[in-house]
């Protein structure tokens, strides 16, 4: 791979530029979301765009394509004849008639439609409709044989995979031409051997002419994928650099502006099992909401990781050891003891702690201040109410205890809980969740959308829980996150959970595969 | 083209002027109908103005209206703040009125300082029967209570009509369908002499400060609005959602019962079936009004009361049909529904061709 990204870069030197952002300014009041940002991108050039969150990717991406109108500065394409033109802002119709194509995060396909309808939908002429159709269908088949975008084009799209729709997104750009294609957070629900997947028909694109911007902000991914790798901070363009010259510790240093000391877990020797599954099944509504037979056991001082593509029934899992779920069979043990009633109160007060893994949905109310949803699992104890009647001055400096100990950013206690940004909402719930020190700690993506700083500020906490003696369930589909944090990893599959074994003899590949429903005895022969 | 944006934070001056906006918008466009009669609007509105506040009297009948429709007001407040649509005011009116008259005509013997609680506490009851029933059903399968409430006020008004025309009706009421009248150890008092509000307005007025203060300072309200506000968190950090609904349910229906009781004991002296001119209607637009506020509820009650006490006056001065009171009061729920969309949202207009994609 590294040899093809080589060849690439050579090509790149020669290549003609496509694309020219120019000194573009954003402000949104008193907030600079992109200052001064300049990038050229060469035809067969693949960049990625990194940085955390509020760091201004998605700002000048929505710049690119016309949806906001910058205050300075300006947008150059490539025409058809080759030569820069000014691209009008602030329209979306003239960034696709530029050959600017968007693949978004959450994806834009009607879903009772097959692949080819969904291609092209919007493009089609209103009046005629069978007019076309067979030139079209040659001109995608003839895109999907170059690029290897294999899909089946005449099922409904509800019935693909999520890799499938994503498949059938990029065909729709390519479909309009597109010569420059955006792909925001692309790997975000795929399995590592469909993100590898994914990267190879890019590669393949690359290298017949067309220029990608993925937005990304796992490292491991951009140093896999990309030629060239474009910084973004506080909406300033901090760093440019081949990718070849690139390091990780280097590209965190730029996101971050600091050093990131990565999370460090020390060997510790497991005490009493502290949750005991035995056979539990629940059933649900749909696949996400179900497990078929599932065991499992963890330990004190033991970090377990939940591996696992988004949607096989973590949900179901970790509703269950919400106490939001009662399980139709199957036996579950808290600290030796059969758990007979299932509520979240029985649950908290046994010393279960949960992180849920929608923090807007389900962990904090938005419209109630800080003070308040510091308090929300506790109201009875008798720091916070009275015979009923609620203490306000408890709440007061139970809260700025809390702001001050976990480094809450919000104006203070009496502040809205929805103005807070996620890494300070999931600062407030780790407060809450880690106050009363609890036995078992579940963390259900624990650090879904946060930055690097509040990445590692979550797993500081989840570790030093594991030295006090506490077990620690962590859910997630980031396998950086789990190889890192974890001690022993199970992998969910359509409501089973298969034992990977302890994470330092384990792989990304085997785990990746389990992640994608092979069983672990087929893994390893 | 216009687009509608979200505004990240609710504008707050906004939120405090929007009530205030949606009433002038509502006479502004209940003038409409009364340009096309040829009234002068001054006149008209002037009128309405001095018959509902223009003297003692003008508004002590004013109070005597407001007093329902604060109760009913509160019902509705305390029921949206869990978002539990209670649409059943009218039903749970009906419910207090027929078990004050079924306490309180003599079936239960006693002193006024026995008595009269005991009516209150059976309205109450009832109210809070009346709508603890579809409650239950939403918790237990999700049925819409919109729909379950909606319906009963007309299944209750006639079992009403059924009593009134059969076991509850007076011997002595000459063949109209009417209830015995209510003992005087029942009756509350009228406050003043030679006008016609009665101790129900302080009922109200209690009851408005218990909801404050159970909103503010208690576990229960604080339940309420964690509820309401976001009904997954809150189950998921133990409350439970299905009881404090249930509470809720059990808070506004028995509000609304005390209304229709209040009207029976302190106004009318018997039930009748027309006894509601749709208090428990007009609760909801009042409780829309004052942004689901008990203090704002009392303050909205005295003005939608004004507008039927006014608007009565005024048709009678000018001849314009006193319905125009309900089309104002129509109207200005429309209004602040707009009203309370505008502070969530910004319009932006983007010029003619601004909107193309």
């Amino acid at each position: 791979m590294a040899g093809q990204h080589r060849k690439a870069q050579a090509h790149d030197e020669l290549a003609p530029v496509v694309l020219k952002i120019a000194g573009i300014t954003k402000r949104f009041g008193a907030l600079t979301a992109n200052e001064n940002v300049s990038l050229t991108l060469h035809q067969g050039d693949v960049v990625a765009l990194l940085g955390e969150n509020g760091a201004g990717k998605t700002t000048l991406m929505n710049i690119l394509f016309g949806h906001y109108v910058a205050d300075e500065g300006e947008i150059l394409v490539a025409g058809a004849a080759g030569a820069l033109e000014h691209l009008p802002p602030g329209s979306p119709q003239a960034a696709l008639d530029a050959g600017i194509g968007m693949v978004h995060q959450h994806f834009t396909l009607a879903e009772n439609l097959t692949g080819f309808e969904n291609i092209l939908l919007g493009v089609e002429p209103i009046f005629g409709l069978a007019r076309g159709r067979s030139a079209a269908r040659a001109k995608i088949e003839k895109i999907v044989t170059d690029s290897g975008l294999a899909v089946d084009l005449d099922t409904p799209v509800s019935s693909l995979t999520v890799g499938e729709k994503q498949r059938v997104e990029i065909l729709k750009a390519l479909f309009r031409d597109a010569r420059i294609l955006v792909l925001d957070e692309p790997t975000a629900v795929l399995t590592p051997q469909e993100s590898e997947g994914l990267f190879q028909v890019v590669e393949k694109l690359a290298a017949a002419g067309l220029t990608v911007i993925f937005i990304s902000h796992k490292l491991h991914e951009v140093l896999a994928a990309s030629h060239r790798i474009a910084v973004l901070r506080g909406g300033v363009l901090v760093g440019e650099l081949t990718t070849a010259d690139a390091d990780r510790g280097k590209i965190a240093e730029l996101m971050v502006g600091r050093e990131v000391p990565a999370s460090q877990r020390s060997p510790m020797s497991p005490g009493a099992a502290v949750l005991k599954l035995d056979e539990v099944k629940v059933s649900g509504s749909d696949a996400r909401r179900t497990l078929h037979a599932v065991s499992m056991v963890v330990h004190e001082r033991e970090v377990v990781g939940i591996a696992g593509v988004a949607g096989n029934g973590q949900s179901a899992l970790a509703s269950l050891i919400s106490g939001l779920v009662e399980p139709e069979a199957g036996r579950v043990e808290f600290c030796g003891d059969a758990v007979t009633t299932f509520s979240p109160r029985t649950f908290m007060s046994a010393g279960i702690g949960r992180i849920p893994e929608d923090r807007h949905h389900d962990g904090v109310v938005g419209a109630m201040t800080v003070a308040e949803n510091l308090a929300i699992e506790t109201l009875k104890d008798a720091r916070f109410s009275q015979n009923g009647f609620l203490r306000f001055n408890g709440f007061q400096s139970h809260a700025l205890e809390a702001i001050e100990a976990f480094d809450i950013r919000c104006s203070g206690p009496d502040a809205p809980t929805r103005l807070l940004s996620g890494g300070n909402m999931q600062k407030l719930i780790l407060a809450r969740v880690l106050e009363n020190a609890p036995k078992l700690i579940l963390a259900n993506q624990p650090t879904r959308g946060l930055d690097v700083g509040a990445q590692t500020e979550v797993h500081k906490r989840l570790l030093a829980a594991r030295e006090r003696d506490a077990a620690v369930i962590l859910i997630s589909e980031d396998l950086d996150e789990l190889f890192t944090l974890t001690d022993r990893i199970y992998v969910m599959h359509a409501g089973n959970l298969d034992d990977a074994g302890p994470t330092d003899a384990l792989d990304r590949a085997a785990v990746g595969l389990m992640m994608a429903g092979h069983s672990a005895e087929a893994t390893a022969s | 083209m216009i687009r509608l944006e979200p505004r990240t934070t609710p504008s707050r001056t906004l939120a405090l002027l929007a009530p205030f906006a949606a009433v002038a918008c509502a006479l502004a466009l209940a003038a409409i109908p009364l340009l096309a009669a040829g009234q002068n609007l001054f006149e008209a509105y002037g009128l309405m103005v001095k018959g509902a506040f223009g003297s003692a009297f003008a508004f002590s009948e004013t109070l005597t209206r407001a007093t329902p429709l604060i109760l009913t007001g509160l019902a509705a407040a305390v029921a949206f703040r869990a978002k539990l649509w209670n649409i059943g005011g009218e039903g749970q009116f009906y419910l207090g009125a027929l078990a004050a008259v079924i306490v309180g005509t003599g079936a239960v013997p006693g002193p006024a300082w026995v008595l009269v609680p005991l009516v209150l506490l059976a309205g109450a009851s009832a109210g809070a029967i009346g709508l603890i029933g579809p409650a239950y059903l939403k918790t237990r399968f999700k049925t819409d209570e919109v729909v379950t409430t909606l319906l009963l006020n007309f299944i209750i008004l006639l079992i009403v009509q059924m009593a009134l025309q059969g076991w509850l009706k007076d011997p002595m009421s000459l063949g109209w369908p009417q209830s015995e009248p209510i003992v005087d150890e029942a009756t509350l008092p009228a406050l003043f002499e030679k006008y016609r509000v009665h101790a129900g307005l302080l009922v109200s007025l209690a009851a408005a400060a218990v909801i404050t203060i159970v909103m503010r300072h208690t576990v229960l309200g604080f339940e309420l609005r964690a509820v309401g506000e976001n009904p997954d968190a809150a189950r998921h950090a133990g409350i439970s959602v299905n009881g404090t609904m249930l509470k809720a349910a059990a808070i506004s229906g028995a509000l609304a019962g005390l209304a229709g009781t209040s009207e029976v004991i302190g106004l009318k002296g018997y039930l009748t079936s027309d006894i509601s001119p749709g208090f428990g209607y007009a609760g909801i637009v009042v409780a829309m009004l004052a942004r689901l506020s008990p203090v704002g509820v009392v303050v909205s009650s005295i003005f939608i009361a004004g507008v039927f006490v006014g608007a009565d006056s005024m048709s009678r001065a000018i001849g314009v049909s006193s319905y125009l009171a309900d089309l104002v009061v129509a109207l200005a729920l429309l209004s602040v529904l707009v009203a309370g969309f505008s502070i969530r949202y910004r319009v932006r207009w983007l010029g003619l061709r601004g909107g193309e994609a």
